[in-house]
Protein backbone atom coordinates (compact mmCIF):
# COMPACT_ATOMS: atom_id res chain seq x y z
CA UNK A 1 0.00 0.00 0.00
CA UNK A 2 1.14 3.62 -0.50
CA UNK A 3 2.05 6.32 1.95
CA UNK A 4 -1.07 8.14 0.40
CA UNK A 5 -2.85 5.54 0.37
CA UNK A 6 -1.99 4.63 4.00
CA UNK A 7 -3.16 8.19 4.91
CA UNK A 8 -6.55 7.53 3.68
CA UNK A 9 -7.26 4.36 5.78
CA UNK A 10 -9.73 4.73 7.96
CA UNK A 11 -7.66 5.10 11.37
CA UNK A 12 -8.74 5.47 15.06
CA UNK A 13 -8.04 9.44 16.68
CA UNK A 14 -4.98 8.55 18.36
CA UNK A 15 -3.69 11.82 17.72
CA UNK A 16 -6.83 13.73 19.20
CA UNK A 17 -7.00 10.93 22.13
CA UNK A 18 -3.48 11.92 22.87
CA UNK A 19 -3.69 14.76 23.45
CA UNK A 20 -6.61 14.47 25.74
CA UNK A 21 -4.29 11.99 28.12
CA UNK A 22 -1.68 14.25 28.07
CA UNK A 23 -4.13 17.11 29.05
CA UNK A 24 -5.45 15.10 31.78
CA UNK A 25 -2.24 14.13 32.89
CA UNK A 26 -1.29 18.07 32.82
CA UNK A 27 -4.45 19.46 34.78
CA UNK A 28 -3.81 17.03 37.51
CA UNK A 29 -0.23 18.20 38.23
CA UNK A 30 -1.08 21.38 37.87
CA UNK A 31 -3.76 20.59 40.33
CA UNK A 32 -1.07 19.25 42.87
CA UNK A 33 1.47 21.91 41.76
CA UNK A 34 -1.04 24.87 42.48
CA UNK A 35 -1.72 23.57 46.60
CA UNK A 36 2.02 23.03 47.79
CA UNK A 37 2.48 22.92 50.88
CA UNK A 38 -0.98 22.68 52.36
CA UNK A 39 -3.19 19.85 52.51
CA UNK A 40 -5.08 18.37 49.15
CA UNK A 41 -7.55 15.83 48.43
CA UNK A 42 -5.78 13.37 46.09
CA UNK A 43 -9.17 11.95 44.38
CA UNK A 44 -9.27 15.05 41.31
CA UNK A 45 -5.48 13.93 40.31
CA UNK A 46 -6.11 10.39 40.56
CA UNK A 47 -9.20 10.68 38.85
CA UNK A 48 -7.35 12.77 35.78
CA UNK A 49 -4.21 9.92 36.19
CA UNK A 50 -7.18 6.94 36.08
CA UNK A 51 -8.87 8.72 33.06
CA UNK A 52 -5.56 9.68 31.10
CA UNK A 53 -4.54 5.66 31.68
CA UNK A 54 -7.54 4.67 30.28
CA UNK A 55 -6.95 6.60 27.19
CA UNK A 56 -3.38 5.19 26.59
CA UNK A 57 -4.58 1.66 27.04
CA UNK A 58 -7.88 2.73 24.59
CA UNK A 59 -5.51 4.17 22.03
CA UNK A 60 -3.13 1.21 22.02
CA UNK A 61 -6.37 -0.93 21.92
CA UNK A 62 -7.64 0.42 18.98
CA UNK A 63 -4.32 0.82 17.17
CA UNK A 64 -3.95 -2.81 17.31
CA UNK A 65 -7.05 -3.61 15.68
CA UNK A 66 -5.94 -1.35 12.77
CA UNK A 67 -5.84 -3.90 9.99
CA UNK A 68 -2.08 -3.95 7.75
CA UNK A 69 -0.58 -1.04 9.61
CA UNK A 70 3.35 -0.43 9.99
CA UNK A 71 4.06 -2.14 13.35
CA UNK A 72 7.84 -2.39 11.93
CA UNK A 73 7.77 1.57 11.82
CA UNK A 74 6.38 2.10 14.60
CA UNK A 75 7.73 -0.09 16.54
CA UNK A 76 11.14 1.22 15.41
CA UNK A 77 10.34 4.85 16.36
CA UNK A 78 8.58 4.06 19.44
CA UNK A 79 11.60 2.64 21.18
CA UNK A 80 13.87 4.83 20.35
CA UNK A 81 10.96 7.55 21.42
CA UNK A 82 10.81 6.13 24.73
CA UNK A 83 14.10 5.98 25.70
CA UNK A 84 13.99 9.61 25.10
CA UNK A 85 11.03 10.47 27.02
CA UNK A 86 12.30 7.91 30.20
CA UNK A 87 15.18 10.09 30.25
CA UNK A 88 13.15 13.40 30.39
CA UNK A 89 10.86 12.33 32.70
CA UNK A 90 13.47 10.71 34.80
CA UNK A 91 14.59 14.20 34.83
CA UNK A 92 11.59 15.53 36.07
CA UNK A 93 11.48 12.98 38.81
CA UNK A 94 14.95 13.89 39.87
CA UNK A 95 13.72 17.34 41.16
CA UNK A 96 10.25 16.06 42.39
CA UNK A 97 12.35 13.79 45.14
CA UNK A 98 15.29 16.49 45.29
CA UNK A 99 12.42 18.78 47.14
CA UNK A 100 11.61 16.00 49.07
CA UNK A 101 8.37 15.21 47.40
CA UNK A 102 7.05 12.08 49.23
CA UNK A 103 3.92 10.63 50.17
CA UNK A 104 0.44 10.33 47.54
CA UNK A 105 1.35 13.10 45.65
CA UNK A 106 4.80 11.76 44.46
CA UNK A 107 2.87 8.38 43.66
CA UNK A 108 0.29 10.50 41.27
CA UNK A 109 3.67 12.40 39.63
CA UNK A 110 5.59 9.39 39.36
CA UNK A 111 2.45 7.06 37.96
CA UNK A 112 1.71 10.52 35.82
CA UNK A 113 4.84 10.77 34.30
CA UNK A 114 4.76 7.19 33.24
CA UNK A 115 1.54 8.00 31.27
CA UNK A 116 3.60 10.66 30.08
CA UNK A 117 6.67 9.09 28.88
CA UNK A 118 4.32 6.49 27.32
CA UNK A 119 1.91 8.26 25.70
CA UNK A 120 4.52 10.54 23.91
CA UNK A 121 6.54 8.17 22.11
CA UNK A 122 2.98 6.68 21.05
CA UNK A 123 1.96 9.37 19.49
CA UNK A 124 5.25 10.15 17.83
CA UNK A 125 5.41 6.60 16.38
CA UNK A 126 1.50 6.81 15.35
CA UNK A 127 2.17 10.12 13.08
CA UNK A 128 5.65 8.05 11.22
CA UNK A 129 4.18 4.50 10.90
CA UNK A 130 0.44 5.97 9.70
CA UNK A 131 2.78 7.43 6.64
CA UNK A 132 4.54 4.17 6.09
CA UNK A 133 4.03 1.37 4.20
CA UNK A 134 2.70 -1.69 5.99
CA UNK B 1 6.12 20.27 -10.36
CA UNK B 2 5.62 20.31 -6.21
CA UNK B 3 5.49 16.43 -6.63
CA UNK B 4 8.59 16.08 -9.03
CA UNK B 5 10.65 18.40 -7.03
CA UNK B 6 10.45 16.47 -4.07
CA UNK B 7 10.51 12.96 -5.34
CA UNK B 8 13.25 13.66 -8.27
CA UNK B 9 16.27 12.26 -6.01
CA UNK B 10 15.04 9.24 -5.20
CA UNK B 11 13.71 8.73 -8.98
CA UNK B 12 12.30 11.15 -11.12
CA UNK B 13 13.30 11.09 -14.37
CA UNK B 14 14.54 13.23 -17.00
CA UNK B 15 13.54 17.50 -16.84
CA UNK B 16 12.46 16.58 -13.47
CA UNK B 17 15.28 15.48 -12.15
CA UNK B 18 17.09 17.89 -13.33
CA UNK B 19 14.84 21.00 -11.83
CA UNK B 20 15.46 19.49 -8.15
CA UNK B 21 18.40 19.91 -6.08
CA UNK B 22 19.69 16.81 -4.31
CA UNK B 23 18.32 16.53 -0.67
CA UNK B 24 21.03 16.27 1.40
CA UNK B 25 21.94 13.68 3.45
CA UNK B 26 20.69 13.54 7.24
CA UNK B 27 20.42 11.65 10.74
CA UNK B 28 16.82 12.29 11.81
CA UNK B 29 18.72 12.97 15.11
CA UNK B 30 22.18 14.50 14.72
CA UNK B 31 24.32 11.82 16.58
CA UNK B 32 26.97 14.81 16.76
CA UNK B 33 24.57 17.09 18.86
CA UNK B 34 24.00 14.03 21.52
CA UNK B 35 27.37 14.61 23.46
CA UNK B 36 26.29 18.38 23.54
CA UNK B 37 22.96 17.43 24.48
CA UNK B 38 24.29 14.84 27.92
CA UNK B 39 26.57 17.83 28.91
CA UNK B 40 23.50 20.06 29.11
CA UNK B 41 21.62 17.87 30.62
CA UNK B 42 24.73 17.06 33.40
CA UNK B 43 24.64 20.57 34.36
CA UNK B 44 21.23 21.02 34.53
CA UNK B 45 21.35 17.84 37.08
CA UNK B 46 24.71 19.32 39.16
CA UNK B 47 22.66 22.71 38.79
CA UNK B 48 19.79 21.34 40.82
CA UNK B 49 21.70 18.90 43.05
CA UNK B 50 23.33 22.02 44.22
CA UNK B 51 20.57 24.10 44.40
CA UNK B 52 22.35 27.45 44.46
CA UNK B 53 20.91 31.02 43.12
CA UNK B 54 22.56 31.46 40.50
CA UNK B 55 23.00 28.14 38.45
CA UNK B 56 19.58 27.57 38.99
CA UNK B 57 18.65 31.31 37.62
CA UNK B 58 21.06 30.74 34.55
CA UNK B 59 19.70 27.30 33.60
CA UNK B 60 16.11 28.55 33.84
CA UNK B 61 16.81 32.04 32.15
CA UNK B 62 18.98 30.73 29.37
CA UNK B 63 16.49 28.02 28.53
CA UNK B 64 13.60 30.35 28.70
CA UNK B 65 15.21 32.64 26.60
CA UNK B 66 16.04 30.07 23.93
CA UNK B 67 12.70 28.25 23.87
CA UNK B 68 10.76 31.64 23.62
CA UNK B 69 12.81 33.18 21.02
CA UNK B 70 12.62 29.67 18.47
CA UNK B 71 9.30 29.47 19.38
CA UNK B 72 8.60 33.29 17.99
CA UNK B 73 10.99 33.30 15.80
CA UNK B 74 9.78 29.78 14.15
CA UNK B 75 6.21 31.37 14.24
CA UNK B 76 6.37 34.57 12.91
CA UNK B 77 9.31 34.85 10.70
CA UNK B 78 10.66 31.50 9.23
CA UNK B 79 7.28 29.83 9.03
CA UNK B 80 6.08 32.53 6.65
CA UNK B 81 9.22 32.30 5.06
CA UNK B 82 9.66 28.92 4.50
CA UNK B 83 6.16 28.85 3.44
CA UNK B 84 6.98 31.13 0.21
CA UNK B 85 9.78 28.62 -0.57
CA UNK B 86 10.09 26.84 -4.03
CA UNK B 87 9.72 22.76 -2.54
CA UNK B 88 13.33 22.35 -3.60
CA UNK B 89 14.12 25.13 -1.30
CA UNK B 90 11.94 24.20 1.42
CA UNK B 91 13.10 20.65 1.05
CA UNK B 92 16.71 21.49 1.58
CA UNK B 93 16.08 24.12 4.31
CA UNK B 94 14.10 21.47 6.40
CA UNK B 95 16.19 18.78 5.75
CA UNK B 96 18.83 21.37 7.60
CA UNK B 97 17.04 23.01 10.38
CA UNK B 98 14.24 20.07 11.73
CA UNK B 99 17.23 17.66 12.35
CA UNK B 100 18.42 19.90 15.09
CA UNK B 101 14.98 20.50 16.05
CA UNK B 102 14.46 17.27 17.45
CA UNK B 103 17.58 17.48 19.87
CA UNK B 104 17.36 21.09 20.52
CA UNK B 105 13.51 22.00 21.71
CA UNK B 106 13.16 18.73 23.81
CA UNK B 107 16.65 19.50 25.64
CA UNK B 108 15.57 23.31 25.86
CA UNK B 109 12.08 22.70 27.29
CA UNK B 110 13.11 20.48 30.02
CA UNK B 111 16.23 22.27 31.04
CA UNK B 112 13.63 25.62 31.34
CA UNK B 113 10.87 23.77 33.56
CA UNK B 114 13.39 21.94 35.65
CA UNK B 115 15.30 24.34 36.85
CA UNK B 116 12.36 26.98 37.05
CA UNK B 117 10.35 24.65 39.48
CA UNK B 118 13.85 23.94 41.54
CA UNK B 119 14.26 28.03 41.30
CA UNK B 120 10.53 28.54 42.19
CA UNK B 121 11.24 26.14 45.10
CA UNK B 122 14.01 27.84 46.35
CA UNK B 123 12.86 30.93 46.45
CA UNK B 124 9.06 29.62 48.26
CA UNK B 125 7.61 30.72 44.94
CA UNK B 126 5.25 27.29 44.60
CA UNK B 127 3.56 28.00 48.01
CA UNK B 128 0.37 29.01 48.05
CA UNK B 129 1.11 31.89 50.63
CA UNK B 130 3.03 33.43 47.76
CA UNK B 131 1.87 36.76 47.04
CA UNK B 132 1.95 36.09 43.46
CA UNK B 133 0.67 32.54 43.57
CA UNK B 134 -2.18 33.44 41.13
CA UNK B 135 0.44 34.53 38.60
CA UNK B 136 2.52 30.52 39.26
CA UNK B 137 -0.33 29.02 38.98
CA UNK B 138 -1.20 30.67 35.68
CA UNK B 139 2.22 30.28 34.37
CA UNK B 140 1.74 26.36 35.03
CA UNK B 141 -1.89 26.11 32.55
CA UNK B 142 0.61 28.23 30.18
CA UNK B 143 3.21 25.78 29.79
CA UNK B 144 0.48 22.99 30.51
CA UNK B 145 -0.98 24.00 27.04
CA UNK B 146 1.72 24.42 25.24
CA UNK B 147 3.65 20.86 26.17
CA UNK B 148 -0.37 19.37 25.24
CA UNK B 149 0.62 21.07 22.05
CA UNK B 150 4.64 20.75 21.46
CA UNK B 151 4.71 16.98 22.61
CA UNK B 152 1.01 15.88 20.64
CA UNK B 153 0.74 17.93 17.43
CA UNK B 154 4.68 19.68 16.86
CA UNK B 155 7.42 17.11 18.36
CA UNK B 156 5.58 14.24 16.28
CA UNK B 157 4.51 16.35 13.11
CA UNK B 158 8.82 17.20 13.32
CA UNK B 159 9.80 13.23 13.22
CA UNK B 160 7.55 12.50 10.68
CA UNK B 161 8.43 14.57 8.18
CA UNK B 162 11.85 13.66 8.69
CA UNK B 163 11.07 10.03 8.42
CA UNK B 164 9.67 10.44 5.33
CA UNK B 165 12.43 12.94 3.82
CA UNK B 166 14.14 9.90 4.49
CA UNK B 167 12.68 7.57 2.16
CA UNK B 168 13.72 7.13 -1.35
CA UNK B 169 10.89 8.74 -2.80
CA UNK B 170 9.12 10.89 0.29
CA UNK B 171 5.45 11.92 -0.75
CA UNK B 172 5.06 15.78 -1.20
CA UNK B 173 1.74 15.75 -0.18
CA UNK B 174 2.77 14.22 3.14
CA UNK B 175 5.63 16.43 4.02
CA UNK B 176 3.18 19.55 3.03
CA UNK B 177 0.39 17.97 5.35
CA UNK B 178 3.45 17.62 8.41
CA UNK B 179 5.19 20.74 7.68
CA UNK B 180 1.94 23.10 7.63
CA UNK B 181 1.34 21.12 11.07
CA UNK B 182 4.66 21.96 12.73
CA UNK B 183 4.38 25.68 11.33
CA UNK B 184 1.12 26.19 12.70
CA UNK B 185 1.61 24.57 15.98
CA UNK B 186 4.92 26.96 16.26
CA UNK B 187 2.92 29.63 16.19
CA UNK B 188 0.24 28.73 18.60
CA UNK B 189 2.97 27.85 20.61
CA UNK B 190 4.53 31.13 19.99
CA UNK B 191 1.45 33.08 20.87
CA UNK B 192 0.96 31.25 23.95
CA UNK B 193 4.89 32.71 24.75
CA UNK B 194 3.59 35.85 24.87
CA UNK B 195 1.52 35.00 28.06
CA UNK B 196 4.91 33.82 28.97
CA UNK B 197 6.80 37.38 28.94
CA UNK B 198 3.73 38.89 30.64
CA UNK B 199 3.81 36.20 33.37
CA UNK B 200 7.17 35.92 33.62
CA UNK B 201 8.48 39.71 34.11
CA UNK B 202 5.58 40.15 36.61
CA UNK B 203 6.83 37.61 38.55
CA UNK B 204 10.40 39.07 38.22
CA UNK B 205 8.92 42.72 38.97
CA UNK B 206 6.66 41.67 41.91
Amino acid sequence: MSAPDRADVRLPPVTQVGMLSLAMIVAGGIYLSSHIPDHVSLAPAIILLAGSALLLAGNLLALSRVESFAWDRFFDIARWALLAYLIIAGMIEYAFLRNNLSGGPLVVLTLSLLVFAVHVPVLIAFTVARFAES
Amino acid sequence: MASAAVTAPGGATGETAELAPPRPDFQIVPRAGVPIVAVVLALLIVGIAVNELWPLTFLHVVGGAAWTVIDLFLGFVLGPIIGRMSIPARVEFTTRLMPKMVLIMPTVVTVTLAAGWQLATKLGNTQTSYALHGWIVASYIVVGIMAVIALGLLEPANIAVLVEMKKPRPNPEVIERLMKRFIYTAGATGLMQVATFVIMTKLASG
